[in-house]
Order: C-alpha cells, then sequence, then structure tokens
C-alpha cells in the first residue's frame, strides 16, 4: 500500500521546519456528488508528528481543512538523521503512519 | 522527498494492527483511533460541532479570547477559490500552548485546533475551506489566557459544495 503521507523535516540548527501532505478527500458532508445525493462527512480528525518519543504537535481536524491537506510547521530539539512519525486518523476509523528521516 | 522506510511501515502497521485487535477485544468499543497510545490529547468533537466561533472557542477552553496585536494570522484579503485558502498562525507570545483556527460562516465555525509540545515553536500553516466571505479567527492559548487576531477574507466561489 503506498503511503498517503509525504513528510519533508529539515533541521537548521537547533530548529526543523516539517511540510506535510497528506492524500485526503476531506468531505465535509456538505458537498452533493453528480446524482444530487450528499456525500457522507469523511475527514481526518487527528494528526500526529512525534520525535524521539514525544509528541512534538497534535493537529485536530475539522471538516473545513482542505482537501489534502497541507501543513507547515517548526519544532525544536531535533538533528539531522533523527526520525519523524507522521500519523493520521480519520472520522471513519481509517488511519495511515509513516516515518521521515530528517535531512 | 524524505525517505521512507517502506518495511519498517508495514512491520510497524502489521504491529499496530494487531496491537488494535486486542484492545477492541478486550474493551468490545469500535474507537481505535482513541486508543493509540501517544496520541495524549482527545479530539475535541463537540467542539467542532458549535455553529458560531464565540461558543466553539468556550466549549474547547472555558473562556473568550481578547483580541491582541501578538497574533500574527495571514490569511488572503481575496480568495478566488474558497476550497482552498491558506492560512497561517503565528505568534510572539510565550508559553504557548494552543492555536484554534475558525471561521466565522462556515457550519461549524470551528476549522483546526493545533496542540504544541512545550519548546515546539507556535507557528502553523495550512488550507482551509470557506463557504462564502468571512472572518477569519486565530485564537492562540498562552499561559493559560487567550488573545485573538481576525482578519476578512472575501471569498469568490465558495468552497463547501452545494
Amino acid at each position: 500500500m503506498p503511503s498517503t503521507i509525504r513528510v519533508r523535516a529539515t533541521a537548521s540548527g537547533d530548529q526543523t521546519d516539517v511540510q506535510s501532505l497528506i492524500q485526503h478527500p476531506m468531505d465535509s458532508g456538505y458537498v452533493k456528488d453528480a446524482k444530487g445525493e450528499l456525500i457522507p462527512p469523511h475527514y481526518i480528525e487527528t494528526v500526529t508528528f512525534e520525535h524521539d518519543g514525544k509528541v512534538v504537535l497534535t493537529a485536530f481536524w475539522g471538516p473545513a481543512v482542505s482537501k489534502d491537506p497541507y501543513l507547515k510547521f517548526k519544532f525544536s530539539g531535533a538533528k539531522k538523521g533523527d526520525e519523524l512519525k507522521v500519523t493520521w486518523t480519520d472520522n471513519l476509523g481509517k488511519t495511515d503512519s509513516s516515518v521521515a528521516k530528517i535531512g | 522527498m524524505a525517505a521512507y522506510d517502506s518495511k519498517m511501515f508495514d512491520r510497524r502497521f502489521v504491529l499496530r494492527a494487531a496491537g488494535l485487535g486486542s484492545v477492541l477485544a478486550a474493551t468490545g468499543f469500535g474507537f481505535p483511533l482513541r486508543a493509540s497510545a501517544s496520541t495524549a490529547a482527545a479530539y475535541p468533537a463537540d467542539a467542532f460541532k458549535q455553529k458560531g466561533e464565540a461558543d466553539a472557542v468556550k466549549t474547547l477552553f472555558g473562556q473568550a479570547a481578547t483580541a491582541s496585536d501578538k497574533v500574527k494570522l495571514d490569511a488572503p484579503e481575496i480568495a478566488e477559490n474558497g476550497a482552498v485558502v491558506p492560512v497561517s498562525v503565528s505568534t510572539d507570545l510565550p508559553d504557548v500552548t494552543a492555536i484554534a483556527i475558525l471561521v466565522a460562516e462556515n457550519p461549524s465555525a470551528l476549522a483546526a485546533l493545533y496542540k504544541f509540545a512545550p519548546g515546539t515553536p507556535p507557528t502553523v500553516a495550512s488550507r482551509l475551506k470557506m463557504a462564502k466571505t468571512t472572518p477569519v479567527i486565530a485564537v492562540v492559548e498562552a499561559g493559560g489566557k487567550l488573545y485573538s487576531a481576525t482578519r476578512e477574507v472575501k471569498v469568490t466561489v465558495g468552497g463547501c459544495g452545494g
């Protein structure tokens, strides 16, 4: 199964810049399909970013976050070669996880 | 793109799937996500259901926010496509624990809530959907107090379908 998660993490000094892109429909539950039927809500609720066993950022998302969500943030305390683990779970109980090397 | 070890992923996935199975078996409860160990805080479902921005903030934090020029909210003045509006928030305030982003005119105002670990700088950028022209509000929780900034975004084509 190909990963739904693309992460780029770059350390410079003490800070690490993280950009992540997750493939997900993020259906809000308000949009109708071609037949005029409502597409049921299907969106990511929680994303966690873990470094060295500690969660550095938790994102809680509602259906207002755009399709294929993009997120950019920073955290400190990591160095090149460390691992950053990204995990998401959605409102239907689906989940995916990926580990990126910090460059 | 960052290197990504598919073998490791597979192994972890299998392990976690096995772990979930036992949790489910033990509790008979259908929320495997909430059983996942490392996410400390639970999903604030109630706050995401609130229609208005003030109610959502109150549900989340139990208090109201005061406007502050220390909260920097970046959003376009005019968004041609309401389905993808870049919004970023940062602040100079110390001891930031959370940033919430609200879109007042959306069916539910709360769009996203970010929880920062100690030492994680309070800056975050992502993309949101907006139903129509609306105030966008960033609320920063720092040292137990709430600070906010508001910007009006003009939306030409709404991003909530219909």
